[in-house]
């Protein structure tokens, strides 16, 4: 494991690895706190995405190392028209491991084509992103106790929502795990999720177009926001923001162990009202992110010294 | 006009029906100076119909491009008048500047250098994957 650019590079017992150091970070944050003395990351984001940066950041600084990098394009090299394979070759010779977020899919692969250090894909478009998966996998984890016989719902944008294709791939080599799709036509999950994961495992699975329907089945919740900047009609933007939004009276129904997930930003589809509810497991989502991407610093750096 | 012998070249037996002209061009024959011979919709047992090509030199062929556009083609080395390897040819595991991807998001389609580079991921369905974004080939060769 030299570098992580698709979840799916990490099998099962990979994963099992990573959740165990994270609950053991969350237990004992002292003993890990001098773990990246002296290392550097690399934070290289060639489109804005805070969120994803500050939690490298902060996973980094809690190691007890340092972070160097560039927040958007026009301050990196790239604006001058350095390729990724250039640049991933010159930030090998400053940090011991690389962070990195493009636009155009597939630039981290070339990254660690090239690199010489560690290469985390940090989100290329609408590709990978393969720590947001591992945060939904740690959060299923502590919430869950494991990832065997779980309804899993996912509902909104199931056709471009690069985070439920990942969880689904993820999700799909346990045992027992049923999936909900529960999307409106236009959004509905890509045929080849269908056709390339869950039919040849035999994975069972409902489509749906209403959340009340089956919300009393579910064990996780995993709601998605309708991006707008996939869309070329603003009226049909409109229309499929509004068609599930997941409010207090919806959760009536629901299991009361329910864990309801969202990869945020959220814009409307989940009330704010719902924050309260103790089954609204999405602001830990980001904390139990931060945890998974220290258990995976401390892992690839663990590996690259060998 | 008659066919004559090859004393050194190629035979490209097995080609699907229709497909000699896309194996010539493709192979860029028509910028070599050696003889070249197609022979279309031969009568054959095992496939009814199939083209042939004959190339009367010995020149280099790439085997992967051959293989991805056609995986049943047949290859026949001849020297001095003899037959000294047959090669079936199957699918490659990777295709390297024979497709683009076609896909506007993917890192290729802005950075010029990089090689366009497919791996098979199906084989029984011949789906090949760009190996950037894993954006499927279109099944034209391009």
């Amino acid at each position: 494991m030299k570098s992580i650019i698709d979840i799916m590079e990490l099998s099962t017992a990979e994963i099992d690895e990573l959740v165990s150091t994270a609950l053991d970070i969350i237990d004992n944050p002292a003993k890990y706190s001098e773990k990246c003395r002296g290392k550097k990351l690399a934070t290289l984001f060639f489109e804005p995405s805070t969120r994803t940066r500050l939690s490298f950041e902060a996973a980094m600084y809690e190691l007890g190392g340092n972070v160097i990098g560039f927040s958007e394009a026009s301050s990196s090299s790239a604006s001058k028209g350095e390729s990724v394979a250039d640049t991933a070759r010159v930030v090998s010779c400053y940090a011991d491991i690389i962070a990195m977020r493009h636009p155009k899919e597939g630039a981290p692969y070339v990254a660690s084509l090239n690199a010489t250090v560690p290469v985390i894909n940090a989100g290329d478009g609408g590709h990978n992103h393969p720590t947001q998966t591992l945060a939904d996998l740690l959060t299923i984890h502590k919430e869950k106790g494991g990832f065997e016989n779980l309804t899993v719902g996912l509902c909104g944008d199931l056709k471009f929502g690069r985070t439920v294709h990942s969880l689904i791939a993820a999700m799909s080599r346990y045992s027992g795990v049923k999936f909900v799709l529960i999307s409106p036509d236009e959004l509905k999950i890509p045929e080849y999720i269908k056709t390339d994961i869950l039919d040849p495992k035999g994975i069972e699975y409902v489509e749906s177009a209403s959340l009340e329907a089956v919300m009393p089945e579910l064990d996780i919740l995993y709601m998605t926001r309708v991006q707008g900047e996939r869309f070329f009609n603003e009226a049909d933007y409109i229309r499929l923001r509004d068609t599930y939004i997941l409010s207090t009276e919806k959760l009536a129904v629901a299991k009361k162990d329910l864990c309801i997930m969202h990869p945020l930003p959220r814009v409307n589809e989940i009330s704010v009202g719902v924050d309260a509810d103790p089954r609204a497991c999405y602001f830990k989502q980001v904390l139990y992110g931060k945890y998974m991407r220290m258990a995976l610093i401390l892992k690839l750096l663990e590996e690259a010294g060998k | 006009m008659i066919i004559g012998q090859i004393k050194d070249g190629i035979v490209l037996d097995h080609i699907t029906a229709g497909r000699c002209m896309d194996i010539y061009n493709i192979l860029k024959l028509g910028e070599m100076s050696c003889t070249v011979a197609m022979i279309k919709n031969a009568d054959s047992v095992k496939m009814g119909k199939k083209d042939i090509i004959k190339i009367f030199e010995s020149i280099e062929i790439d085997l992967e491009v051959l293989g991805y556009i056609d995986p049943g083609i047949t290859v026949n080395i001849i020297r001095d008048g003899e037959l000294v390897k047959r090669k079936k040819l199957s699918l490659p595991e990777e295709v390297t500047g024979v497709i683009k991807c076609k896909n506007p998001r993917c890192i290729t389609s802005v950075e010029q250098e990089l090689p366009h580079k497919f791996r098979l991921t199906d084989a029984e369905n011949k789906v090949y994957r760009c190996i950037y974004c894993e954006s499927k080939a279109s099944s034209s060769h391009e």
